[in-house]
């Protein structure tokens, strides 16, 4: 049981994150809940390389009697992670016009494109 | 042969429908050019009667755009009116719109893959 | 080894390498060669990389699918020498991808010629933005590996979301922007989620080894589930659609046929994870007949929300989203008659209906975008109320849109009839019903653009609408190549099908080719 936090964790995040998306009406709080729901698909993806026992996947003066962790999950989060940085950066100039535009930051107002 | 594409049930030949077109344009241009000679453009023949009505600028009778289908719009209101209200314009409700259908899609594909 | 041949042998990577460059290349250039030499570099190069792809289209139908593997010691070593997996990141090059590469390489030329006359002040960002959606679209449809399709899915996000909320003095194209760029996160991030699952049970992201070792457990159909809804959301169908027309009406007019083929190569996603990596599940005819499902709300919806609109361009974007449900009626019909190795002979008709329908697609409704820039750049209108007996003064752009208007709406004898004809041809076999609801579809789509043709084109002129500014000579070019190729495939719409779309459908239905190619099962 103690080997499927991560997995709760994972879940917890996601649900929190859909959540944010889906009922708050701050623009601000929405992405937010982008990044939540990004932190948890990175965390998915490194618990799912977890090996019992094993350590840190680097070579140089690596003791030669232990198994180590999955290397391939740890560079596909580190792209995700960069990619998450440029879209969260968008995301936010974005807001950042709009409230220059529209003088508030509530979906529920900015919505001219409608109908 | 180039020029015909065949599905399971029929054939589609543009340039043999290009052909029939053409023939019949000519067909009926023959006809049309065989008939009244005592219609004159331009006179008093073409202007419209509106019962003694002086008539007003056609750029105040050109119908626009949003006036086109009235009718079928006004027929339909009863579907029109829910479905221009379920198009809020919210983020937040086009999200809740895919946490739906996610929910739908995986109850189906897994009652029936299982 | 020749130039011609060492061409031949790196053309995958030059393809998407050469926009990626000069996207970079560009800000640069443009302070030291100015304006117009830079938009002629921008054409010279698009064309270059057109018919880079032709070269490599011509080398794929004749020989059968290609690999290209990148940091091997030549391209074609899929297996490293004492492995027995494929470890490196490959394109793997069948006849879809080659397809829609091409569609790609002619609707990026037709923009940039477009795109000649803009007068934006920064119009060098404009271009680099133009060149990475160009190879977003190329890396994702040649790649052979999951992860990598992830990468140039968020490339092709961030790059089009960049071009919708382009020009920053509008509120509306912030509010569009936005919205675009948080759908197409939730979906990237969803397909991240996928590629964990499946990665955490088979340990392999190359597609063609998790095509090999799937074994079609829950977890399997989890992940179909949440990267169908994920797939359907990004390209726009009903009912995860009003970020459509939003974003498509938006966009300055040149490059939203960019942010269409944007759309259409995440359906081109659906279409390989469905057909190539879930080929043997028995219960994808479930997920077919969904498709079509929504396929069909799709058409009607968008055909009867595009009616009361009274903005140009938002009209159109509706009638994008009708367009896209054609596309999906056609891929449910292949997928509901999937069974094994093969489909019924229906099935491979729809597929490649829906396939050559993806390409006038593109074409029509970028054709009609054009339109309405050209009419918001001459008369300073976007409201179809306020126009009124345009087709008086500007000839050659009302004949212009008569075509397109025949070509989306399915009038013989343009292009849009003869996808639409296999479509409905093909799924009659499966439901009449789906039939019918096509072809109500197309008629009401007819509909709507006679609205917008005769309350705009027809009519009187009238005295606010006098003062009409030359419309430049590049739009004009632009959309009479888009007209020609329109009118060639209407036309000769067998060339295309027999030699284009025919492959292309049997290279998704022989999932065990294209794993072969992948692995080299038996040696190199």
């Amino acid at each position: 049981m103690l080997w499927n936090i991560p997995y709760i964790a994972v879940v917890a995040l996601i649900v929190l994150g859909l959540y944010a998306c889906m009922f708050k009406s701050n623009l601000v709080k929405i992405i937010i809940g982008t990044s939540l729901l990004e932190a948890g698909a990175n965390l998915f993806l490194i618990t799912l390389g977890y090996r019992k026992g094993g350590i840190a996947p680097i070579f140089t003066n690596a003791p030669s009697t232990e198994s180590m962790v999955l290397p391939v999950p740890q560079a596909l989060v580190l792209t995700s992670i960069v990619i998450g940085l440029a879209v969260t950066a968008l995301l936010l100039s974005i807001v950042v016009m709009i409230y220059r535009h529209y003088g508030t930051i509530d979906a529920k107002k900015v919505r001219r494109l409608r109908g | 042969m180039i020029g015909s594409l065949l599905s399971n049930a029929g054939v589609w030949m543009p340039l043999a429908w290009l052909f029939v077109l053409v023939v019949t344009w000519a067909i009926v241009y023959y006809i049309r050019s065989r008939g009244e000679a005592r219609y004159h453009k331009d006179t008093e023949q073409v202007r419209p009667f509106l019962a003694g009505h002086p008539e007003t600028s056609k750029a105040a009778m050109h119908v626009r755009a949003s006036n086109e289908y009235w009718g079928f719009m006004e027929a339909l209101k009863g579907y029109y009116h829910p479905l221009i209200k379920g198009h809020t314009g919210n983020l937040n409700d086009y999200i809740c719109w895919f946490t739906c259908i996610l929910a739908i899609v995986l109850v189906l594909v897994i009652s029936v893959g299982v | 080894m020749s130039a011609i041949e060492s061409l031949r042998l790196h053309s995958p990577a030059l393809i998407i390498a050469i926009p990626l460059l000069t996207a970079f290349i560009i800000p640069l250039l443009s302070k030291i060669i100015g304006p117009k030499a830079r938009n002629g570099f921008v054409v010279a190069v698009l064309t270059g990389v057109l018919a880079l792809v032709l070269l490599l289209a011509h080398d794929v139908i004749t020989g059968g699918t290609r690999t290209y593997v990148l940091g091997g010691s030549t391209p074609l070593l899929t297996l490293p020498s004492g492995y027995q997996v494929p470890v490196r990141i490959m394109f793997v090059i069948d006849a879809m991808g080659v397809f829609m590469g091409i569609m790609c390489g002619v609707i990026a030329l037709v923009a940039a010629i477009y795109s000649c006359m803009e007068t934006y002040e920064g119009l060098y960002k404009f271009y680099t933005l133009l060149l990475l959606v160009t190879t977003g679209i190329f890396g994702l449809v040649f790649t052979g590996d999951l992860f990598n399709l992830f990468v140039f899915f968020e490339i092709l996000s961030i790059a089009s979301c960049g071009l919708v909320a382009f020009k920053i003095d509008s509120p509306m194209s912030m509010e569009g922007g936005f919205k675009y760029m948080v759908i197409s996160d939730i979906g990237g991030l969803s397909l991240l989620v996928m590629i964990g699952l499946l990665y955490g049970q088979y340990d392999a992201l190359n597609i063609g080894m998790l095509a090999n070792r799937m074994d079609y457990g829950m977890i399997d159909i989890i992940a179909l589930g949440l990267i169908v809804t994920a797939l359907l959301m990004k390209s726009g169908s009903v009912p995860m659609h009003m970020w459509t027309p939003d974003a498509y009406g938006e966009t300055p007019s040149s490059v939203t046929i960019m942010i269409v083929g944007a759309s259409l190569s995440s359906l081109y996603a659906l279409f390989r994870i469905c057909f190539t990596l879930y080929g043997g599940f028995i219960g994808i005819n479930v997920a077919g007949w969904i498709i079509v499902i929504l396929a069909l709300i799709s058409i009607l919806v968008g055909v009867t929300m595009a009616i009361p609109q009274t903005d140009f361009k938002r009209l159109i974007g509706y009638a994008a989203v009708a367009e896209i449900g054609f596309i999906l009626l056609g891929l449910g019909a292949g997928l509901a008659s999937l069974s094994g190795n093969s489909v019924d002979a229906y099935g491979i008709k729809a597929m490649e209906g829906s396939i050559f329908h993806i390409f006038n697609d593109a074409l029509d409704i970028g054709l009609l975008f054009f339109v309405a820039a050209v009419v918001s750049y001459a008369t300073g209108q976007r409201n179809l109320n306020n126009l009124c007996g345009l087709g008086r003064k500007m000839k050659y752009t009302t004949f212009l849109f008569i075509i397109g208007l025949a070509a989306v709406a399915g009038l013989p004898p343009m292009n849009g009839f003869a996808s639409k004809f296999l479509i409905y041809e093909s799924v009659f076999h499966l439901n009449p019903i789906l039939a019918i609801i096509g072809i109500l579809g197309s008629i009401m789509m007819l509909a709507i653009f006679v609205k917008a043709f005769s309350g705009a084109f027809l009519g009187p002129p009238v005295p606010e609408l006098e003062t009409y500014k030359k419309v430049p000579r590049s739009m004009l070019f632009a959309m009479s190549i888009v007209v020609a190729i329109i009118v060639f495939f209407g036309l000769f719409p067998d060339l295309i099908v027999d030699n284009l779309a025919h492959p292309a459908a049997q290279a998704l239905v022989n999932h065990s080719e294209y794993i072969s190619h992948a692995i080299r099962i038996g040696g190199v």
